[in-house]
């Protein structure tokens, strides 16, 4: 006997298995049981079938389509916040005279960023081998049209100043170099200002209800979480006596510490993935360790003795960095649930915490 | 040629997914499997990848004087759902590579042989149509069967659907059928037909319109869709002023830091 021949060419097995194959018996049992269905598309009056009203959509079935991106791309987010925020800053320390190594640390967090960034970028793409279809046009309406020249520019930009400082600090300086490093430096500043940030840009102008929602908050927020990892890193690096980073963490803290309130204060269902559930739980914990904990470490630095103090802007650094990361992942992660709440884009009002 | 246009009745569907299976055939898609939802006739959900028209079964509680339905039955309506192949198509705004383009006919097409697969139509669509295919990479939705149109065919939908509750043909035309046909239905006591075009909102019109029967809600049809171009200037001025703060903060913390001692600690 020879084995049956499948009439197409499907697996079976794994049909049988599908949680969907499950759900169904489940609303079969709860019926036949109950009497009624209370799970979310069903009509609990009614009969025992999941009934579409305009209380629970088509049978609470998304509207939207989830985000198709997988980790490279938080991590992007703030791989790339990260670097661009440090091209800026290395740059102005170079202009105004402050430790050369402190530039030359910047430098090589952007360079090496500018390394990362495209690779995970390209590695996201459904087909990475045409990643160059993303250079035939440049569309000003479209931001990842826009972040991707931009990404290329700071890329381009960030490297040749990192090189030129490699080479004349190995075979000593000379003009070319120094015209290289000065000119790859300028750029990287006018490239890594709107690459700081535009990753906010690009999550805010799409049609997922809590990104859009927060479209003219996101790329401040990214901008600070940015520029809280980018100094995170230098001091990290050593770099825990200066003013100036002292400063401008502070600031970054500060205004994640805001954001924090802004997010926590917001009463509007499309935020609600930000505050509730899993999602809720690591924009929390991103939120604390980019906000209020390294305000508070940094704070208790100004009044501490010179050892104290320096441990207690290494402990604000790491968490800055940790917070920056854990806030894009939480971004992303809202994404999902956002777009998987079928009743922001109806405009249905009527809104439960329960159905996570 | 002339600007093209899908009119699709769900008063007249009878939910035999000849138009899914038609679009399958001609446009080469893959099968979806096997699987059950538990919502009615539906196992496929919605438009996606490999799903360009999809037929929604939409059981509701009883509208009094529905069709021929039993007073106490529940209501039942089908809709073959397709790509809206907006005027101000958020897809096509989003792609970074150019490969969406308008078509002469009006719609929205994905050329293939351009698209990277970089995902960014798939959250600029209001109407949760692009997917992409997670085999293949790339993004992909209803070529309103550009192929066709371009050899003067209708698309295969519009052919194979039984009882013209697909209907193709020039704009302008099937608006005025629409409304007549809204009309008309009134007249025969189904006062909650209405016509889902929605021409107010910033997606400005579409080159789909649907015939549906109560709240287009529970034919999961947006009552606002948006799309997303009109965020850029929020957040683009967000962008800025990040931008102005970041280069502002760093010159206003290194200036003042000048001559103070800026040491490495160890």
């Amino acid at each position: 006997m020879s084995e049956p021949i499948p009439f197409r060419d499907i697996d079976i097995e794994a049909a049988i298995d599908s949680r969907r194959e499950r759900r169904l018996e489940e609303i079969r049992r709860e019926a036949e049981v109950r009497g009624r269905l209370e799970i979310v598309g069903t009509h609990p009056a009614g009969a025992p079938f999941p009934q579409a009203t305009p209380e629970s959509g088509y049978y609470g079935m998304p509207l939207l389509k989830e985000p198709p991106w997988t980790w490279e791309i938080p991590l992007y987010f703030f791989v790339g916040g990260a670097a661009g925020a440090a091209g800026v800053v290395g740059a102005i320390a170079d202009y105004t005279g402050a430790d050369r190594e402190l530039v030359r640390h910047a430098r090589w967090i952007a360079a090496v960023g500018s390394v990362i960034s495209p690779a995970l970028l390209i590695a996201d793409l459904g087909r990475p081998e045409r990643f160059l279809a993303m250079l035939r046009v440049f569309k000003p309406q479209s931001p990842m049209s826009v972040g991707v020249w931009t990404l290329l520019g700071f890329s381009t930009s960030s490297a040749a100043a990192a090189f030129a400082q490699f080479l004349s600090d190995r075979y000593g300086p000379s003009l070319p170099l120094r015209v290289l490093e000065k000119a790859g430096q300028a750029a990287s500043l006018a490239f890594g200002l709107p690459f700081s940030n535009y990753t906010g840009v690009l999550i805010g102008a799409t049609a997922v209800p809590v990104w859009n929602r927060s479209a003219a908050d996101l790329p401040l927020h990214f901008g600070a979480s940015g520029l809280g990892a980018a100094v995170g890193l230098l001091e990290v690096m050593g770099h825990r006596k200066s003013h100036a980073l002292q400063a401008l963490g502070l600031g970054a803290a500060i205004f994640e510490t805001l954001e924090g309130f802004r997010i926590e204060g917001s009463a509007h269902p499309a935020l609600e993935p930000l505050r509730h559930g899993a999602s809720g739980r690591v924009t929390r914990i991103g939120g604390a360790l980019s906000g209020p904990i390294p305000l508070l470490l940094r704070a208790a630095s100004l009044f501490a003795g010179k050892n104290a103090g320096c441990s207690l802007r290494r402990m604000a650094g790491w968490s800055a960095i940790a917070g920056s990361l854990i806030t894009r992942i939480a971004w992303i992660h809202a994404g999902h649930v956002s777009a998987r709440d079928w009743r922001l884009p109806l405009d249905i009002d009527e809104h439960s915490s329960s159905e996570r | 040629m002339s600007v093209t246009a899908f009119l699709t009745d769900s008063t007249l569907c009878i939910g035999c997914k000849a138009c899914e299976v038609a679009c399958k055939e001609w446009n080469g898609i893959s099968d979806d499997g096997l699987d059950w939802s538990g919502y009615s006739y539906d196992n496929t959900g919605a438009v996606g990848a490999s799903t360009w028209r999809h037929v929604k079964f939409v059981e509701r509680p009883p509208i009094p004087g529905f069709g021929g339905n039993a007073a106490e039955q529940f209501s039942w309506t089908f809709s073959s759902d397709v790509c809206k192949h907006c005027e101000n198509a958020g897809c096509l705004e989003a792609c970074p590579t150019g490969s969406i383009v308008r078509t002469e006919f009006g719609g929205v097409f994905i050329q293939p042989d351009v698209c990277n697969g970089c995902g960014f139509c798939v959250v600029s669509c209001p109407f949760g149509v692009v997917e992409r295919n997670q085999k293949d990479g790339r993004a992909f939705k209803c070529t309103f069967c550009y192929d066709r149109q371009k050899a003067g065919l209708q698309p295969a939908c519009a052919k194979a659907c039984p009882t013209e509750s697909i209907k193709f043909g020039k704009i302008d035309d099937l608006r005025q059928k629409a409304q007549e046909r809204v009309e008309e239905l009134q007249r025969r006591g189904m006062n909650d037909a209405q016509l889902y075009d929605p021409v107010e909102t910033s997606v400005g019109a579409t080159h789909a319109i649907f015939i549906v029967r109560g709240d287009p809600r529970t034919y999961n049809l947006p009552p606002n869709p948006e799309v997303p171009t009109v965020y850029l200037k929020k957040a683009w001025t967000s962008s800025a002023v990040a931008a102005g703060l970041l280069l502002g903060g760093a010159l206003l913390a290194f200036l003042t830091d000048r001559g103070r001692s800026n040491g490495r600690s160890r």
